[in-house]
């Protein structure tokens, strides 16, 4: 492929259409770490929970389209993403019983949730599926009457999924619930201050509870949202780090979730342009060649540029990674 | 909250509480793994196969025989590197997540050594290429440890982000420049005879395993008698006191990574000379984050570690043989394995709560 194809019009806007589609796994995720993180709680398990949000959603969705909701396949998908939804929280009780309970060391529990959630996740596939030749119907495209029709910008905003609306619309919800409301406001006491939030009465291990079993939801609607509506299929390891990016784009996006956006979406851009691309194996710039492990490479190559310019953790919730002990002395 | 019993009340009544940690991992570890067996039985069931003869399959094809538990040490060689590798960098808290990539890019230097290097003599040629292993591998752990001391990068983010990198770019050459001469699949030429491990004792066992195995008492010496073990612990238990102590904690992290880097390239250098003998895409079964598990399950004491990848080692063969005698998912050692360590965990952190 020539580099003047890539920077036509008709490539640029089927890429950045892609790439928002590809950001928003990787968004939803990031709310839903973002919640848990402010209650002080570190959920490093993001990959191994998208990974069996992703697996539960995609046989949810494989077994209701080809048995009891055949005949309308739309639906199968939204049960596909609640059951993903439902297995992150069930992910999100072991995280939480492991962190707040028992206080142990939070690394420790992040990075052996995500042994285990990727390897139970490929175990599952491996085991309920017997065929290769799986693939699920994809969600109706909705056009945005009259808004559609705006040259560049229509196609790339307003001819996209029902997933898609609802997640701009999860974006706000989260931000407002965090920052607006009285149960946002005690999540975060939690994660400045335990000690002070227990004085006036809130009960900081229900409130970890809570943050960390509704954020890893989000983050296993997130892993449903990659597998069922995003690429229509699972693989084994098909999460390929895209947990571990919404870590440091938490980081990134300074626990504020309008910041997440714009992380998501440079993340969803350098992600789609190896996936359009990665099909003819190489971008030809004149003479020389790009090899497609390059282009494949730029996800993360970016999460550490990301993180090279914006690396101050003075944002942080106050007590993030520390398990709290109640009357220490 | 329940009212909490007064102090003098728990201490009376708790049976752990004047436990040390050695008999703590004694009680911990045997019931944990015992509980992540039970679980991992659960997936066998849900599989539809008889957990108990699974596991006597497992068992008796692992560790049922001299032959077998010679391959069971020659698996458990590149865990045990690694392993031994990382507690280094988990006693100093250093969660040094990136021993693929650090085993990739040293199987690379490795390979490249001893495929250009024939003309050496094979007791020349050997030493050369785990040397150029070790500095492979500690580059790719250099490169976390800069991010971090230059810019305070997190480590776990950096270092797993580079595994995806290195992988790739070992991908790459396989594929491109490296390729083997008029080959058509994406990988390079075989090493030459006199480019593999040489063989010891008369069985199957490789010198790599042996240099592995001769390590355990080093590292146990290095950890428990020198100033740099001490150093690790302290920089791991405490940064801030450790640096009011006079410590150059940004020299642990440093030391950390590199030295994990070293042994991950080396088992990266010994697997490329003994068991894939060629670089392609995928050269490793997950051996960077089964360390991980193995470091931290082996409490990042290198007996433990040993014990561990040992193992770990019994359980993936065991469960190759019941993917080829019943058809169970190779992944299913995957899951035990995280099993096991998650139910440690769960069995440590109650009774060392109990203790508090």
């Amino acid at each position: 492929m020539d580099i003047n194809q890539v920077l036509s019009a008709s490539f640029f806007i089927a890429l950045v259409t892609a790439g928002i589609r590809l950001s928003i796994p990787v968004l939803v995720t990031v709310l839903g770490e973002i919640i848990t993180e402010s209650a002080g709680v570190m959920n490093l398990g993001l990959e191994g929970i998208m990974a069996v949000g992703g697996v539960v959603g995609f046989l949810t969705a494989f077994n209701l389209q080809g048995g009891s909701l055949h005949s309308s396949p739309q639906l199968a998908i939204y049960f596909a993403l609640i059951a993903g939804f439902v297995a992150g929280m069930g992910m999100g009780l072991i995280m939480a019983f492991l962190s707040v309970t028992l206080r142990a060391d939070q690394t420790v529990c992040g990075v052996t949730i995500v042994l285990l959630g990727v390897s139970l996740s490929n175990y599952l596939y491996r085991q309920a599926m017997n065929t290769l030749a799986e693939s699920l119907v994809s969600l109706t495209i909705y056009k945005i009457p009259y808004l559609h029709k705006i040259p560049i910008l229509g196609p790339i905003l307003f001819e996209q999924n029902l997933v898609f609306y609802l997640v701009i619309v999860l974006v706000l919800v989260v931000h407002f619930f965090l920052f607006k409301t009285r149960r946002g406001l005690e999540i975060r006491s939690v994660g400045e201050n335990p000690a002070a939030a227990a004085t006036s009465g809130i009960s900081v291990e229900k409130t970890r509870y809570l943050a960390t079993i509704v954020g890893s939801g989000l983050t296993g609607l997130g892993g449903a949202i990659l597998t069922v509506v995003q690429l229509g299929l699972f693989r084994e390891n098909i999460i390929a780090g895209r947990g571990w990016v919404a870590v440091a784009l938490v980081i990134f996006s300074r626990w504020r979730p309008k910041n997440a956006v714009i992380g998501a979406l440079v993340f969803g851009l350098a992600d789609s342009l190896q996936y359009r691309i990665q099909a003819v194996t190489q971008v030809t710039y004149g003479k020389n060649t790009v090899p497609y492990e390059f282009l494949l490479m730029l996800p993360y190559l970016l999460t550490i540029g990301v993180l090279l310019f914006r690396n101050s953790s003075s944002d942080a919730p106050a007590t993030l990674g520390e398990p709290y002990v109640q009357d220490a002395r | 909250m329940n009212r909490e019993p007064s102090k003098i009340q728990r201490r009376r009544t708790d049976i752990f509480h004047t436990a040390s940690p050695t008999v703590l991992n004694l009680i911990s570890i045997p019931s944990g793994i015992l509980l992540g067996l039970i679980l991992g039985a659960v997936l066998i069931v849900i599989a539809g196969a008889d957990p108990i003869a699974s596991y006597k399959i497992m068992f008796s094809s692992s560790l049922g025989g001299k032959n077998q538990i010679i391959e069971t040490l020659i698996k458990a060689c590149p865990l045990l590197l690694i392993g031994l590798g990382l507690s280094a960098s988990f006693k100093a808290k250093v969660w040094n997540i990136g021993a693929e990539g650090q085993y990739y890019i040293g199987a690379l230097f490795g390979w490249m050594v001893g495929m250009y290097g024939t003309a050496l003599p094979k007791p020349v040629l050997i030493p050369l290429m785990l040397t150029a292993g070790l500095i492979g591998g500690s580059l790719w752990g250099l490169l976390p440890a800069i991010l971090k001391i230059k810019n305070g990068m997190n480590v776990i983010i950096s270092t797993l982000m580079l595994n995806y990198i290195a992988i790739l770019i070992v991908q790459y050459l396989a594929r491109g420049p490296l390729q083997e001469p008029g080959g058509f699949l994406p990988r390079t030429a075989k090493l030459e005879r006199i480019a593999r491990m040489p063989q010891m004792f008369g069985t199957r066992l490789h010198l790599g395993c042996v240099i592995a195995l001769l390590l355990v008492p080093v590292v146990y010496y290095i950890f428990t008698s020198t100033p740099l073990g001490f150093k690790l612990r302290a920089v791991g238990s405490n940064p801030k006191v450790a640096k009011y102590a006079g410590f150059n904690v940004n020299l642990a992290i440093f030391i950390a990574l590199i030295f994990s880097g070293a042994l991950a390239g080396m088992a990266g250098t010994i697997e490329i000379s003994t068991a894939y003998q060629r670089l392609q895409s995928s050269i490793s079964l997950n051996y960077g984050f089964n360390g991980v598990l193995i470091a931290l399950l082996g409490r990042t004491n290198p007996w433990g570690v040993l014990l561990t990848s040992i193992f770990f080692a019994a359980l993936t063969i065991g469960v190759e043989n019941l993917h080829v005698v019943i058809g169970l998912p190779v992944s299913l050692s995957d899951a035990i394995q995280a099993l096991v360590v998650l139910s440690v965990m769960v069995v440590d952190s109650y009774i060392r709560k109990k203790a508090s």
